[in-house]
């Protein structure tokens, strides 16, 4: 029992940069289900993290989500990501509607010196599912984003990466304003750690009490 | 604790020498004398330099710091954002969403608005005697004779009537200004009119030796083609106006179209030749080479449009043993979509507003044919002209299309929709000052 453990538990930087990055993928899957920035026919369902999970059919979207997933875990790997923010914009006004910030701390010790960390996969995934439920369950806290009033106006997304200062970004790349919301609504959710990456999940929205008031 | 350690201690945040400097804890083993003294003594120096430990300097230095952004992360994003979620919207959700009409429902006219007689047009493929210019007024050539028809009040007016030995009229063409007008004839002249003062500027001749059926303004050059298969540039403001020649065509030269950009010409003729020229090629000593020969219509090349929305995409429509419409990069000069008709091509339009393309048609509906672009799947099919619809004339706004047909009747249809923005309001209340600048 005890040697079995040892083997399994042990994580590596490279291990770690995996779940991470694969987190984000769901994750990012997950948002664009939930919250309807594409027509829910497009995701076909998969089981992961004991959990059933969509994923993007949309050939487009598929590639942006792997290009992304790829370059992140690049990144993990270096230890040179702070956070990836997915945000949720209004087409036609670029507004930015939804902003959900995955918060990334690094042990550096790990990336300096290629020491490796024991944590078991079980507990990661327990609570990387931990999130999942919740992100699926933001539908019922989170204003809707589909108003009948805005059929012309379509939900876009878009991905930021806040990494180190010295990262050469590939030529795929660009600089980025934040895409901050004025005077937001803040939501935390659950984090996970795997000992090496610790992730922090925050979804911030537009306040609409002006709205509600009227 | 060697001094070197020491000073490195002062330097960061003092995080771990509270144990050290405590006074109050009477336990001399727990204290160290010699960073006590260098405390006293050295570590003084450093205290005073302001570098270190001012705090407006280290305010200041914040500050700077946050102007040049230089303890904030770099924020990345791809350069190609993922796709638009546009195509997916299920076709349900769109009928229960439309308040006003929505882009795929958009309700198309199936008849004409209204119809005007237009006795004596010439039921001439070769011809282009149609013209809607910018300010509003249609121009057509009826034989000898251009009436105006102001599309705003709907009054008509006559423009010119011709000497039998001149005509008839073979081609209008208003200038980009809406005011003047180039009126091509039969004895290869060409007549440049300023429609409000309803007089004569000049004649163009000497150029030509057949009839002008084609011509295309490109600021103060009007390009002319002939039945003599030459195209020629004219500077309408010098003297010897001719200043560049094409030689391409072997017989006459129907369609003629400027690009957007005004670099390139598109040039259609008799021998079912599309021609493509670069205007910066183009030099009046020498004959100019064309950009593009394209030889892939099976016959004579009339409908020319140049697309609104893509610089370089030209649309081409083949005569009645062709009936092909065919979508050209002249960029590369590639075929990038070839579509069979089932019938003579006599003119295209594209959309000002819309990705749709307009085709009219000879035997055997005589019908406007509303195309999906890029898809070309039919829209809509309108019907009601008795002959072939050889012209075709779009309204500024975009909105409307006159065309004009062997049965002699000038059709309008309100094909292309109203723009989403707002609707033509301009037209009928015009600016109190809008008459200002014509005063020179």
């Amino acid at each position: 029992m005890a040697s079995k453990t040892v083997t399994k538990d042990i994580i590596t930087l490279r291990g770690s940069a995996a779940i991470v990055s694969e987190f984000f993928g769901y994750a990012a899957n997950s948002i664009l289900y939930n919250r309807g920035v594409y027509p829910e026919e497009s995701f076909a369902k998969v089981k992961k993290y004991g959990l059933p999970m969509l994923l993007t059919q949309d050939e487009g979207v598929k590639t942006f989500i792997t290009n992304l997933t790829a370059q992140l875990s690049e990144w993990l790997e270096a230890g040179k990501l702070q956070r990836v923010v997915l945000v949720i914009m209004s087409k036609s006004t670029n507004e930015v509607l939804e902003r959900w910030n995955f918060s990334i701390e690094t042990d550096n010790e790990v990336v300096e010196k290629g020491v490796s960390r024991e944590k078991s996969d079980k507990e990661i995934m327990r609570e990387i599912q931990a999130i999942m439920r919740q992100i699926a369950s933001s539908i019922t806290y989170l204003p809707c984003l589909d108003e009948p009033c805005n059929y012309y106006d379509f939900r876009v997304f878009d991905v930021l990466a806040y990494t180190d200062k010295d990262v050469a970004a590939p030529f795929t790349w660009i600089e980025s304003d934040p895409k901050l919301i004025s005077n937001p609504q803040m939501v935390k959710l659950h984090a996970f750690d795997t000992k090496i990456h610790k992730v922090d999940t925050i979804v911030s929205y537009k306040n609409d009490e002006e709205l509600d008031e009227e | 604790m060697d001094p070197r350690n020491a000073f490195q201690e002062i330097a960061l945040p003092r995080k771990n020498s509270k144990e050290n400097l405590d006074r109050f804890i009477p336990n001399r083993s727990a204290m160290d004398f010699d960073y006590a003294h260098y405390m006293l003594t050295e570590g003084k120096k450093g205290k005073e330099n302001p570098a270190a430990s001012s705090p407006a300097k280290e305010a200041y230095l914040k500050q700077l710091r946050e102007v040049f952004n230089m303890n904030r992360p770099r924020i990345l994003a791809f350069k190609n954002k993922p796709p638009a979620p546009v195509e997916f919207m299920p076709p349900e959700y769109a009928s229960v969403q439309q308040s006003k009409p929505v882009k795929p429902r958009r309700h198309i006219p199936q008849t004409s608005e209204r119809t005007l007689d237009a006795p004596d047009l010439l039921d001439d493929y070769y011809l282009n005697l149609l013209d809607w210019g910018s300010s509003n007024v249609l121009a057509i050539a009826l034989g000898t004779t251009v009436y105006l028809w102001d599309a705003s009040n709907g009054s008509t007016s006559e423009l010119v009537t011709v000497d039998d030995d001149k005509g008839p009229v073979t081609s209008v063409n208003w200038a980009p200004d809406g005011r003047h007008i180039a009126v091509g004839l039969n004895n290869a002249e060409v007549q440049l009119w300023d429609s409000t003062a309803n007089r004569q500027l000049r004649t163009l001749k000497g150029g030509h030796r057949a009839r002008v059926g084609s011509l295309a303004w490109n600021n103060h050059i009007l390009t002319t083609g002939s039945m003599d298969g030459k195209i020629m540039n004219n500077d309408v403001r010098i003297r010897d106006h001719v200043v560049e020649t094409y030689r391409g065509h072997q017989q006459e030269v129907c369609g003629l179209k400027w690009s957007a950009s005004g670099q390139q010409l598109a040039s259609g003729g008799n021998d079912n030749i599309l021609h493509i020229w670069d205007r910066t090629q183009a030099s009046s000593n020498s004959a100019t080479q064309w950009l593009h020969r394209l030889e892939d219509h099976a016959a004579a090349v009339k409908a020319l449009a140049w697309c609104p929305f893509q610089g370089n995409l030209l649309a081409s429509g083949g005569g009645g043993g062709d009936r092909c419409i065919k979508f050209w990069n002249t960029h590369t000069g590639s075929c990038l979509n070839s579509v069979d008709t089932g019938s003579q091509v006599c003119s295209l339009l594209w959309s000002k507003n819309e990705r749709e393309l307009l085709s009219s048609h000879g035997f055997t509906q005589n019908q406007l044919t509303l195309w999906k672009y890029p898809s070309m799947v039919k829209m809509a099919e309108l019907t009601g002209h008795t002959s072939r619809v050889l012209f075709m004339a779009q309204s500024p706004d975009g909105c409307t299309v006159a065309s004009a047909a062997g049965d002699e009747t000038l059709r309008f249809w309100n094909v292309f929709g109203t723009p989403e923005v707002a609707k033509p309001a301009p037209k009928a209340a015009p600016e109190p000052f809008a008459h200002v600048n014509r005063i020179r």
